[in-house]
């Protein structure tokens, strides 16, 4: 009975993870390698373009920034959340949960009208004759990260903010009655017991905007093609599954990369688990 | 944590808020504009592009597809979550740690990739019709929220009150029922919120997975977005935002906002 229901539980969870996720990801990997010109022809063929490089390399960069900028900002935000006294901060994680509750198209969509020919900086700018001529913001990387941190700086806030509520008081309190000043028990305290969660929330921020598709969809375009939007275009507009399915091979293995590498510093850098 | 505040740290805090709501100010700003095109602050008052929404049966159709997935496929995957929750928790030491890796997979396969996947090998090579396709890839995508979640609550529960009903003859069903899930329901409700926004804002997945006919509300909006820059799309995504407002409503007085954070 108790055999039953201990592997009999999670079974139906176990089937539909392995029969709609794990067999379509490894068969869209494997029809990677069934190349008629060699095993690895299509990745030769990926890396050997000079676009599809770029494509590879942009991605990466945008991530990059945007994981560094959505850092710094949640942190400094969740920072001082976290001195909040009680009804203040309830007001400020609604005003960050709202967005994040918002969906990813609508908050593109915000940064098409701020930063479109006609939008509201452009018509600023003209109206107080700064320039004469619109400026083109939209289709570049800047606009894409403009809006990728809007996207994630929520989240960063959240997760952050839970991180530092949870570094017990008497911590802090015992390094300004040994008399540390702020900055050193910033650095020397607070920090350390952080940086878990600064990786938790890096590893989030990097996965999610290295995989996007609809913010770089909206504001890229076909100009600033991304991972997500090459993977796209190569299989809906151009039909070339092969090619798709190598983007979607790269996507996995760098993200899987990524999280297992990050997750293991966060254990070894935790100064809680001794 | 100390309680005094830079006055630099406070002004950045202040700004970074600016920047997370001004941009939804500013779409509810357009969506009330006159004008045939998008412009903020709105020019001449109009709910005109309100009306317009139901002028354009799309909206209506993929509003209504969105609500059946995302009823369906959260629906699904607490079926199958919270089982798979619970034998994780109660034989926690018995089964192997695979197993509970296994079902935060989902987060861990980029959308894209999965959404890409499930079409090629589901919908095209097994040919499941569209709408059962988007029903199980989304019921997939928020699987881990259904099993974290719903797990988080069951590491609190205490066993032994199970315990002491089955000994008193309490079958095991009805045991799970009557005795286990009021005791986690706040989990329940908290990951069935969650599936739920996640699956109606879904783009990756549903992108792959539209057909004649059958379509989503984001990628509607997309589509729409590419022919007409008018004020509509504005419009609708002020609705939505009415949406997101009475989901925390929900979370607030079920849960409690501040569980968002822990």
């Amino acid at each position: 009975m108790t055999k039953l229901a201990k592997w009999g539980l999670p079974l139906p969870a176990t089937i539909a993870v392995t029969v709609l996720l794990i067999i379509p990801v490894a068969l869209t990997i494997a029809t990677t390698f069934g190349e008629a010109k060699g095993a690895f022809s299509t990745y030769a063929a990926f890396f050997s373009s000079g676009f599809r490089r770029a494509v590879l390399w942009r991605t990466l960069e945008v991530a990059l920034i945007t994981t560094a900028l959505s850092l710094v900002i949640g942190f400094i935000t969740a920072y001082v959340i976290a001195q909040m006294p009680s009804r203040l901060k309830s007001i400020m994680i609604i005003a960050a949960v709202f967005p994040l509750l918002t969906g990813v198209v609508v908050r593109s969509f915000a940064w098409l009208i701020i930063l479109g020919k006609n939008g509201i900086i452009n018509d600023t700018l003209m109206s107080i004759g700064i320039i004469t001529e619109p400026l083109s913001m939209l289709y570049t990387e800047g606009s894409v990260i403009v809006a990728m941190v809007y996207l994630f700086v929520p989240l960063m806030i959240l997760t952050l903010t839970g991180v530092l509520e949870g570094i017990p008081r008497d911590l802090i309190e015992a390094s300004a009655s040994l008399g540390a000043k702020p900055i050193p028990t910033f650095l020397q305290v607070i920090l350390p017991l952080a940086t878990p969660g600064l990786i938790v929330g890096a590893v989030l921020v990097f996965t999610g905007s290295f995989t996007s598709y609809a913010t770089p969809q909206l504001l890229g375009g076909e100009k600033q093609m991304m991972m997500g939007t090459f993977l796209y275009q190569r299989a809906m507009v151009t039909f070339d599954w092969v090619g798709a399915s190598t983007v979607a091979a790269i996507m996995v293995v760098i993200t899987i990369a990524i999280v297992s590498i990050m997750s293991r510093i966060a254990r070894r850098l935790n100064p809680m688990a001794v | 944590m100390p309680t005094r505040v830079h006055p630099v740290l406070g002004a950045f805090a202040a700004l970074v808020f600016l920047f997370l709501l001004a941009p939804l100010v500013i779409i509810i700003g357009a969506s009330l504009s006159d004008t045939t095109y998008l412009t903020f602050p709105p020019q001449g008052l109009s709910l005109r592009w309100f009306a317009n929404i139901f002028q354009i049966e799309a909206f209506q159709r993929t509003a209504l597809t969105s609500l059946q997935v995302a009823f369906l496929g959260t629906g699904l995957s607490l079926l199958i979550g919270i089982p798979a929750a619970y034998a994780l928790n109660r034989y926690r030491v018995e089964l192997p740690r695979w197993l509970s890796t296994l079902f935060v997979l989902p987060i861990l396969v980029p959308e894209i990739v999965f959404g890409f996947s499930l079409l090629k090998s589901i919908t095209i090579a097994a040919g499941l019709p569209v709408f059962p396709s988007l029903i199980l890839g989304h019921a997939l995508l928020v699987l881990p929220y259904s099993v974290r979640v719903v797990g988080a609550s069951l590491a609190s529960f205490d066993f032994s009150i199970e315990e002491a009903a089955m000994s008193l003859g309490c079958p095991p069903l009805k045991t799970f029922m009557t005795v286990v899930l009021p005791n986690i329901q706040a989990g329940v409700i908290a990951a069935f919120i969650l599936a739920f926004i996640t699956s109606i804002n879904d783009v990756s997945i549903s992108v792959f997975l539209t057909g004649p006919g059958i379509s989503t509300l984001p990628i509607q909006i997309l589509a729409h977005m590419e022919q007409f820059f008018d004020p509509t799309i504005a419009s609708v995504s002020v609705l939505l935002m009415l949406v997101t407002v009475g989901v925390m409503a929900i979370v607030e007085a079920t849960l409690g906002l501040t569980f968002l954070t822990k």
